[in-house]
């Protein structure tokens, strides 16, 4: 049986991984090689890498990063941030990357899901979508969630799969960084509209917000997270352990 | 030393890698000298089968890959190049692969339940057939591996040495003598896939 995956989320900026971290035997918290390490011997199922530097030299240092990584760690590895055209896709997969996320590049560019897809295959391109309720209706924010872009979340992101996205990131603006849990309702919208796996984003706090999501959206695939695994709160062996008590499946 | 063969599809950076993990010299090649010089084969491969197939007999190293599994030499074709070894694939038409596994590729959406989804992505434990695989000989039934594919080995029961579970026991590897195919990623599979590769690469020759 498939297991359903967790993923834990390192914003990358000029080679070193920010939103400090709180590992014990680590000796660099923010060496992405190390982290990458910890995280792939401590059970995460796929580590997603986010560039988000701004300057044109952190940009190689953040290729130079990944091709590290991807040297020394054998799970499958996604990279967003900053993929605006065909060549970045090229630029992060001759450095090991399996599949790459596209957000406000494919806002400004729509085009950009379907050539890449054409190229890379549909499993290579993954939809990353910022999403907000505005007057009860989800909408799509663009430049890190900063920007209101008036699309409607739910036809958008079906219309990315329908060019030729393989996965869907759902990151809800509403639930981020409250710890309260994952945005359900705005999950089950998106699960209900596209037939590639969706991955949770936003809002957990706690390992029981993982056996809700997963226990009450059985369609979710995958949950992704950041602070909550760097700073050591939810170990993801213990996560895993307690999805498995609770009949999820998971690779142990 | 490992021949990775480089016939122009997909990225081999992983591949490479983690030959260099298990501390196996590997090399990514497109010369017919060298795959023959080798003691081992890898054939990768993403993409679809028509253009991979249709590569590899314009470089002619579908022929060589062939004439070296003929001789004995170990083999191991890995995702689509798992497919390639078959005799045939349905892929967006019908394409002729390089017959060393008796069988066809045919859409898993013909044997999975409907609400399952494709491609059947992410991680699903092996379950082994038959006495088990020299390439399993580290691993336990039931260890996960990772998978990305819409298409599986299909009418290749003499050949399936592990199936793997998505509403249906979909083909996860075979072999036949000396040729051996993963559905799944072993690059990708963390330590249970880099046993696989190091099983294979101690296989006598």
């Amino acid at each position: 049986m498939i297991t359903k995956r967790i993923i834990p989320c390192l914003d990358v900026k000029d080679g070193r991984v920010v939103k400090g971290v709180n590992f014990l035997g680590l000796s660099d918290v923010s060496s992405p090689v190390e982290l990458a390490k910890y995280y792939s011997d401590n059970g995460a199922d796929e580590l997603v890498f986010y560039d988000i530097t701004a300057s044109a030299e952190g940009r190689q240092l953040f290729t130079d990063i990944l091709c590290k990584v991807a040297s020394q760690i054998f799970i499958p590895l996604t990279v967003g941030g900053g993929i605006n055209t065909v060549s970045d896709f090229d630029r992060v997969l001759k450095c090991g990357a399996d599949k790459v996320s596209v957000n406000s590049g494919a806002i400004r560019n729509p085009d950009l899901i379907y050539e890449a897809a054409k190229l890379y295959g549909d499993q290579c391109v993954v939809i990353s979508a910022d999403v907000k309720r505005v007057d009860g209706v989800f909408r799509v924010f663009a430049k890190g969630g900063r920007e209101n872009t008036g699309m409607e979340a739910v036809s958008w992101i079906k219309r990315c799969v329908e060019t030729g996205a393989g996965e869907v990131v759902l990151n809800s603006i509403d639930t981020d960084g409250v710890k309260g849990g994952f945005d359900l309702e705005m999950l089950d919208a998106v699960c209900n509209a596209v037939n590639v796996p969706v991955i949770a984003s936003g809002g957990a706090g706690s390992i029981s917000d993982f056996t809700t999501l997963f226990k009450t959206l059985p369609k979710v695939d995958a949950g992704l997270a950041a602070s909550i695994f760097h700073f050591g709160e939810v170990s993801i062996k213990a996560l895993k352990e307690e999805l498995k008590s609770n009949g999820i499946p998971v690779r142990l | 030393m490992i021949a990775i063969v480089d016939y122009g599809v997909g990225n081999l950076f992983s591949l490479k890698s983690s030959f260099a993990a298990i501390g196996v010299e590997a090399v990514v090649t497109g010369d017919k000298a060298v795959i023959e010089a080798c003691e081992k084969i890898i054939l990768p491969g993403v993409g679809a089968f028509g253009d991979a197939a249709q590569k590899l007999k314009d470089t002619g190293l579908g022929d060589i890959v062939k004439n070296e599994a003929k001789k004995g030499k170990p083999i191991l074709g890995i995702c689509l190049g798992m497919q390639l070894l078959f005799e045939k694939s349905y892929e967006y038409g019908e394409h002729k692969g390089l017959g060393l596994i008796k069988g066809e590729i045919k859409p898993i959406s013909d044997v999975i339940p409907k609400d399952y989804k494709i491609p059947h992505i992410g991680w699903n434990a092996l379950d082994f057939k038959g006495e088990k695989s020299e390439i399993f000989k580290y691993l336990n039934d039931g260890d996960y591996v990772y998978f990305v594919h819409s298409y599986y080995g299909s009418d290749c029961s003499e050949a399936v040495i592990a199936t793997s579970n998505y509403g249906y026991d979909l083909t996860a590897a075979v072999s036949s003598g000396n040729v051996y195919g993963c559905q799944f990623h072993p690059e990708k599979s963390g330590n249970v896939g880099l046993s696989i590769l190091r099983s294979f690469c101690e296989l006598e020759a």
